[in-house]
């Protein structure tokens, strides 16, 4: 057994030792009528490396991948082209294999890193402060909305109908578990301001999103403007962390709470995760957020070091009184953004939201050249909504059919929403002139 | 000019020894490494892009004002930058990594490679099903090995951690009681006075009220103090137990413990983050267990990655099945299918945690790491993990205090009775890492004085385990002396003990440039 070092005389001398005559003397708490006999049965025995790792190819094979051909699906995750070394970094041992950061002594290489997430991160959203991250968008997302209630004192939360399907799904699931009211707009491709006629005194927080769901762009400041008339808070809500780079950000904007996916910069598809929960906020609202935070001090000498700060907001020190039940955050991703982010630089970061808005437009102009097509997003980052005069799974079906994978349609994620129609296709620095070329092509012989 | 034919001197000469200053602030290999805020430049760029077209925009004018004024770094010095940094920090792939409940074993580098298979890392979570059948398939194949190594009939996925698969077992049992229509009246929530932090904080996410039990003297759940917690039966919404336990022992009397939780009408969730004891010995649904999260960065070898990616898919029993979230795989005539709207047969689903599917490149690690080790192996992980915690014991209990009385399970506890006064847990936690391992868990959990909490793994030799306890043994010694030292280290890190109340009391939570007054001043 290749990874177990314990030989057979090894486990005679060791137990000798201990004065154990078998290991089953360590199990005799176990209750009698709950120890197994022998070997779990239904499962194989063990196998080298050679058998599993055809086992798995075979799998892997039997998925078609976003780089078999052309490709425009997103709707909160994205296909960005990640740099050789960024893999490499994250593959470094002593970032892959080590724990938490608890003992900041002998993990200043993983507190340094965290330090430098999260000034980029409150640079990319024009926040105060961010965290060391969470486990994705949504989880952010819902995380946001209970925090909003803890500093305003008040139980209710309203949600955009422009917001992530899914996210809006995460956040009822922990508000209402809470006793929070949550009150749902219905969805619309281009109502993010709506959210100012929904807030009163009774509202913690508004979410909206911009790029939303439907790829719509928005200035969320008469939104901020009305929560904050009534001491309510914004939470402003990104899938698409490229787009930091040419949309306004939260910020900008005068939100509370600012969070994201941040998948696209350094971490690939994977089928929806692992990826790294972006939140930042305000300096007034620092003690109240979630998650890890990493701080500057310095040590014995007086030299500068970091280490995990603020831990009296969690759960391992304050248990049922902590802001959050989080404890691990997504430090590798969180590695694998920042290392991309550094890469990039802010010239890179802008010039890539550029290629990637220039790949949209330019995709748009080649599907509204289609006979039938219209495009219902009316401003748009790297991804818009398209109507066509027939049922959408079917459409997506016969594009899948001639190698196009042409996006996602509404109704998967909004089977009551009356959008049967209309599908989401997304564009980025990946996508070719070719790849709309062949979009467009199968399109017009569908349709 | 002749040849030199002297060349250059090949043996050492003794020299004047004593701390070296250096100018660079490196220390040889230990080299000094400032913020990329300090190093690059914010025009400097390690990713080669086309330039952009310039054409004309549809953002409708809802553009960024401030740039962001990040640096970037060409690719030479970030890579430097990152390896610079990895290097000072403590790993498993350096050493024993005794940290108690975190299970620290051997990540095998096989995972990292099927995980990065670009048949599961380039595919996206909302391509049409018919074209990700094999990761489906790969789902439901882990579900499969979940599920009977526990003993469970249902399996939720999604959750994205062992917190979050908390979170998942909770949701399950407040739905349930939700159906029962005793939703808002069974509110409270047992929980013992050891148990993860985690646990308290996760019932009150689901606003449930938490009611503490005690531990008795042998490290285990009080069940006089249960029993008085139960006079009253109509508010149990349930209890949360670790097993084994988080003093690495296991409830002797769990199986009572979960007949008196279902006959008060509460539901049992265990915390399976010490699976890797029992794994292939015992089934927890052979226990009476409910719920269970079962930790993929633990017990089956996903990489901890300085915090997080975890994984903690969530076992559930009969009773709470039928409210496990979406989305989840099944299997038909036509191949796997998600189930991805609470309607339907997913009619009575609690809801959705999260945006996708999960953990999937998780789940590729932990599958890779299962089919290695098999039904066999996976029996051999545990006891091998649970021999080697109580040789750790066995060699250590003389010259430290164990805890309780008897064997462990994957971990040995250990209390600061021994050391000498002044000498604290924190000072043979830190003595340890300048004899170069990570310390063990320190101060948890909470029932044990000054507890010291050590889980070494199956993955650590038994030349490994003497080099430490010699080390550790060692340190214990110089505690009951009182060795004054030991409060100065770590000597040998590359940070000295860091001041961590400074960092709290004014945070500083990033980097910001330096005042103008202090660049003219320099």
């Amino acid at each position: 057994m290749r990874y177990l070092p314990l030989t057979p005389e090894d486990r005679a001398a060791m137990l000798n030792t201990i004065g154990a005559a078998s290991v089953d003397d360590f199990y005799e708490d176990v209750p009698q009528s709950a120890r197994l006999d022998g070997q779990i049965r239904d499962l194989p025995d063990h196998q080298g490396e050679l058998a599993v790792e055809r086992h798995l190819a075979r799998l892997a094979a039997k998925n078609t991948t976003a780089s078999d051909g052309p490709f425009f699906v997103g709707a909160g995750a994205y296909k960005h082209h990640v740099p050789a070394s960024v893999d490499m970094i994250i593959q470094r041992s002593e970032f892959l294999t080590t724990y938490t950061p608890y003992q900041p002594e002998i993990a200043q290489g993983t507190l340094q890193t965290l330090f430098e997430f999260q000034t980029q991160v409150a640079a990319m959203t024009a926040m105060d402060v961010a965290n060391a991250s969470m486990y994705d968008g949504s989880t952010a997302c819902a995380e946001a909305a209970v925090m909003a209630c803890r500093v305003t004192r008040r139980k209710k939360v309203v949600l955009s109908g422009g917001l992530h399907p899914h996210y809006a799904a995460a956040t009822r699931l922990l508000c209402e578990a809470q006793g929070i009211e949550v009150v749902e707009l219905a969805p619309a491709i281009a109502g993010e301001l709506e959210l100012a006629n929904h807030v009163d005194d009774a509202t913690a927080c508004v979410i909206g999103q911009s790029p939303n769901v439907f790829g719509t762009v928005t200035d969320l400041s008469p939104v901020a403007d009305a929560a904050h008339a009534q001491k309510a808070l914004l939470v402003s809500v990104f899938t698409e962390a490229v787009s930091l780079g040419l949309v306004t950000p939260p910020g900008e904007m005068g939100a509370d709470i600012a969070v994201g996916e941040g998948q696209s910069i350094g971490n690939p598809l994977t089928f929806g995760g692992p990826y790294v929960g972006l939140f930042a906020c305000t300096q007034k609202l620092v003690r109240q957020m979630p998650g890890r935070l990493c701080g500057e001090t310095v040590d014995a000498d007086g030299e500068r070091g970091f280490v995990l700060t603020l831990s009296t907001r969690e759960q391992h020190i304050r248990r049922d009184k902590a802001t959050s039940n989080i404890c691990t955050n997504s430090g590798l991703c969180a590695l694998a953004f920042t290392s991309h982010m550094t890469l990039l630089g802010g010239k890179g970061f802008k010039q890539l939201a550029e290629l990637n808005h220039e790949a949209a437009c330019d995709l748009a102009d080649a599907l509204e050249a289609v006979p039938g097509v219209e495009i219902l997003t009316p401003r748009f980052f790297n991804e818009f909504a398209f109507q066509t005069p027939v049922d959408a799974e079917a459409v997506l079906a016969m594009l899948d059919e001639r190698g196009v994978l042409g996006g996602v349609r509404v109704s998967r994620m909004l089977p009551e929403a009356g959008m049967g129609n209309v599908i989401l296709a997304a564009a980025t620095e990946c996508t070719t002139q070719d790849d709309i070329a062949a979009y467009a092509a199968a399109l017009k012989e569908i349709i | 000019m002749g040849m030199q034919t002297i060349g250059r001197p090949t043996s050492p000469v003794a020299a004047i020894g004593g701390e070296v200053q250096t100018v660079s602030g490196s220390k040889g290999l230990m080299q000094r490494e400032d913020l990329i805020f300090e190093i690059g430049a914010v025009d400097k760029t390690g990713v080669d892009l086309p330039e952009p077209k310039g054409k004309a925009s549809r953002l409708g004018g809802v553009t960024r004002k401030v740039d962001t004024g990040l640096p970037g770094l060409s690719e030479p010095e970030a890579v430097r930058h990152y390896m610079r940094l990895s290097q000072k920090n403590y790993a498993i792939d350096l050493g024993l990594f005794p940290l108690g409940s975190c299970t620290m074993k051997h990540n095998p580098r096989l995972n990292e490679k099927t995980a990065r298979m670009a048949g599961f890392a380039d595919i996206h979570p909302m391509q049409p099903q018919r074209t990700v059948q094999g990761a489906l398939e790969l789902i439901d194949e882990l579900a499969t090995w979940l599920k009977t190594l526990t003993g469970m009939p249902a399996v939720a996925m999604s959750p994205k951690a062992g917190a979050h698969g908390e979170l998942c077992g909770m949701l399950a049992i407040r739905q349930a009681l939700i159906a029962r229509g005793e939703g808002d009246t069974r509110k409270r929530v047992l929980v013992p006075a050891s148990a993860h932090g985690t646990n308290p904080a996760t019932a009150i996410q689901c606003g449930f009220v938490v009611d503490e039990i005690a531990a008795d003297a042998r490290g285990r759940v009080d069940m006089a103090d249960l029993k008085s917690k139960l006079e009253t039966t109509d508010d149990i919404a349930g209890i949360m137990l670790t097993n084994p336990n988080t003093c690495g022992l296991f409830e002797t009397d769990i199986k009572e413990i979960a007949d008196l939780i279902h006959a008060a009408g509460g539901y049992f969730y265990c915390d399976g983050a010490n699976f890797n004891a029992i794994q292939g010995r015992v089934r927890p649904g052979d226990l009476g267990v409910d719920a269970m999260h079962i930790n993929l960065h633990k017990t089956f070898s996903t990489p901890h990655g300085g915090g997080g990616p975890g994984s903690g898919p969530t076992v559930l029993s009969e009773a709470l099945a039928p409210y496990a979230p979406v989305p989840y795989v099944v299997k038909d005539q036509d191949g796997f299918h998600l189930v991805e709207s609470v309607e339907g047969e997913a009619s009575e689903a609690f809801g959705r945690m999260v945006a996708f599917h999960g953990q999937m490149g998780m789940f590729v690690r932990a599958l890779t790491y299962m089919l290695s080790h098999g039904a066999d192996g996976l029996k051999q992980v545990a006891e091998d993990a649970v021999l080697n915690a109580n040789y750790v014991q066995a060699r250590l209990k003389d010259v430290m205090t164990p805890a309780f009385d008897g064997y462990c399970m994957h971990e040995a506890l250990f209390s600061d009775a021994f050391t000498a006064d002044g000498i604290e847990t924190i000072d043979i936690a830190k003595a340890l890492i300048d004899e170069g391992y990570h310390p063990m868990t320190m101060y948890f959990p909470l029932v044990v004085h000054g507890a010291m909490l050590i889980e070494p793994t199956e993955t650590e030799s038994k030349q490994e385990l003497d080099r430490f306890c010699d080390a550790l043994a060692a340190i214990a010694a110089r505690a009951a002396e009182g060795d004054e030292a030991m409060k100065g280290a770590p000597y040998l890190a590359p940070k000295k003990r860091l001041d961590e109340t400074r960092a709290a009391r004014k945070p500083i939570l990033k980097w910001t440039p330096p005042a103008p007054e202090a660049i003219a001043a320099e």
